[in-house]
């Protein structure tokens, strides 16, 4: 069996327990590790669809903030020219946002592979950057567009007065009930047919095509999926933040997936979105120690890419088997 | 009845005529064999026929139907499939899921995306009766990168077998396997291929396994058929003696 797929009762077996605890979660921790979390999530939610391409299809791209970009900008301007209030709207904008830029830009970065397809996926997304950035009577330029705090479920969940209340409890508890819809999709998505295809893919270019996959569209439509993952994370992050800027369109933000993935493990199915939360976590403790913040991320990952190449939780799976004989 | 016929195909590669104006017909049910030295043109021609690579010209017939611009994709779905000289396999995915996806992509449901491939009983049943024909269902689980170079080999033309093609294309399924291995290898594809009714053109450098396994002989030479027919008509022609089996069996 490849490390990549799982037997559905293993998955949840454990992943049930996991779930019971991050339910909990806001009745036990203060309410500022509640909205850290939930930014893991988001990312997770990211880090889902960017491992699509990466771990399941070969695909290493450096634009992926173009997705989420557009999820966040999709709300801001939904917020701005609609006056829309409902996370439902948003999340639908969102979606349609980043799945017509994913699909334009897929058919162009697609045939392409390795380094081609890395360089071009970046510079498309920093067409978006440098447009949100210049289109400023549009966008906000740096400025970027403030969202207001949304209603959940149709309008039948309200912020109140208490804004971080609602974020660290309702927010995270939409957040959660996404991330686990996202997680069961694309576990159903990679362990289909069609996720036998990317794994041959990734594999085999060649002989996939001699077994009858018509390699470029299966990349477009995992192209496509995975950019509409990472915008839904962008319009879920968007309330969270309060602001969209055109940070989140620059490539960096793309590295940041990267990171995510490279740290959790993409050949793992859940080390991306184990990677994402510790990166969150990581990154914000860094920020608040020291102004070499980026630093120590940058030996973080020199080590991990060194030490530990497979991942934490690749890693750990590794070394499972080993912990168990040994006992 | 003919399978397959090329007319006047051609392929060059520079100054080099890998393919040289090459007419060659295979009829339905034989099993043949390519046989020539290094550079001879036996896996250009077996590429072109497979689609790999484009024609400069000429024509490639398949059951009638021209078929000499048509897509890989096409070409598999008409009933042509091919294993590879350096055996082509999806190396993390488990040996099972190798033929699965075959399976899957010959029943056209390589496009769903939200039914698990593992929950496929039909799919799964036949793709373990493959792998037994082929002998390689004690190996199922494993990965298809932690396979012997004769169990790759197997599992190549396994791939191949499961898209049920009408035409197999074998590039040298013995090369790079022990002599001890290379009967054994060729009984199961000879069995599985003469079973089947599927027609065989198997490209092979091993004189012992042609002679053996193939009834109709076609070498080549310089990109051109040398000389076409059964093992004793290809032991006896002086031109082939000359160019290719040298004193083996002079």
């Amino acid at each position: 069996m490849s490390p990549l797929t799982a037997r559905p009762r293993r998955v949840l077996a454990w992943s049930a327990p996991v779930l019971l605890g991050l339910v909990a979660l806001p009745y036990v921790v203060p309410p500022y590790q509640t909205v850290l979390l939930t930014y893991g999530l988001v990312f997770a939610i990211a880090a889902l669809g960017f491992n699509l391409l990466l771990g399941y299809t070969g695909l290493l791209s450096f634009g992926h903030s173009a997705y989420f970009g557009m999820g966040a900008y999709a709300v801001a301007f939904a917020v701005k020219y609609l006056k829309a209030e409902s996370m439902e709207v948003f999340l639908l904008g969102g979606i349609v946002a980043s799945g017509a830029v994913a699909a334009l830009f897929g058919l162009l970065c697609v045939r392409y592979t390795k380094i081609f397809f890395g360089i071009l996926t970046m510079a498309l997304s920093q067409v978006l950057w440098s447009l949100a950035f210049k289109f400023f009577w549009v966008t906000g330029g740096s400025d970027g567009l403030r969202v207001p705090t949304p209603t959940l479920l149709g309008g039948s969940v309200r912020a109140g007065g208490d804004k971080f209340d609602f974020l660290s409890h309702r927010y995270y508890f939409y957040v959660l009930a996404v991330f686990v819809v996202g997680a069961a999709v694309m576990w159903v998505i990679v362990h289909s047919p069609f996720g036998k295809a990317l794994q041959a893919i990734r594999d085999n270019e060649t002989r996939a095509e001699f077994v009858g996959v018509q390699v470029w569209h299966y990349r477009w439509v995992a192209f496509l999926i995975s950019g509409v993952f990472t915008g839904v994370a962008g319009a879920l992050w968007v309330p969270l933040n309060g602001l969209t800027t055109p940070d989140i369109l620059h490539w960096t933000f793309s590295g940041k997936m990267v990171f995510f993935t490279v740290l959790g493990g993409f050949q793992t199915f859940f080390g991306p979105v184990i990677g994402a939360i510790i990166y969150n976590y990581l990154e914000t403790y860094a920020v608040g120690h020291t102004v070499y913040w980026q630093m120590v991320l940058g030996i973080v990952l020199v080590v991990m890419v060194l030490a530990l190449p497979a991942g934490i939780v690749g890693t750990l799976k590794r070394l499972a088997p080993r912990v168990a004989k040994a006992t | 009845m003919d399978i397959l016929k090329t007319t006047q195909l051609a392929k060059s590669f520079g100054e080099t005529h890998a393919v040289d104006h090459v007419d060659f017909t295979v009829t339905a049910g034989e099993v043949l064999a390519l046989i020539g030295s290094n550079g001879a043109g036996k896996t250009t021609l077996i590429n072109l026929i497979s689609g790999l690579i484009p024609p400069d010209s000429g024509r490639i017939e398949f059951q009638g139907a021209d078929i000499t611009g048509a897509s890989i994709h096409r070409k598999i779905e008409l009933g042509i499939a091919r294993s590879f000289q350096l055996v082509n396999l999806f190396d993390q995915l488990s040996v099972h899921d190798n033929v699965t996806l075959a399976i899957f992509s010959r029943e056209g449901r390589t496009r769903r995306l939200l039914s698990l491939a593992d929950a496929d009983v039909a799919v799964r049943d036949e793709a373990v009766l493959v792998l037994k024909q082929f002998g390689l269902d004690g190996r199922a689980g494993a990965p298809a990168g932690g396979l012997s170079q004769g169990e790759r080999k197997l599992l190549d033309v396994a791939v191949a077998y499961a898209l049920k093609p009408k035409l197999l294309l074998l590039d040298e399924p013995t090369s790079g396997v022990s002599t001890r291995e290379k009967a054994p290898i060729m009984d199961i594809i000879s069995q599985v291929v003469r079973s089947g009714g599927i027609t065989a053109v198997i490209v092979e450098h091993d004189m012992d396994v042609v002679f053996t396994y193939c009834p109709r002989i076609v070498a080549m030479h310089q990109g051109t058929i040398l000389a076409d027919g059964t093992a004793d008509e290809i032991r006896n022609n002086a031109q082939v003696t000359a160019n290719l089996l040298g004193t083996q069996t002079a």
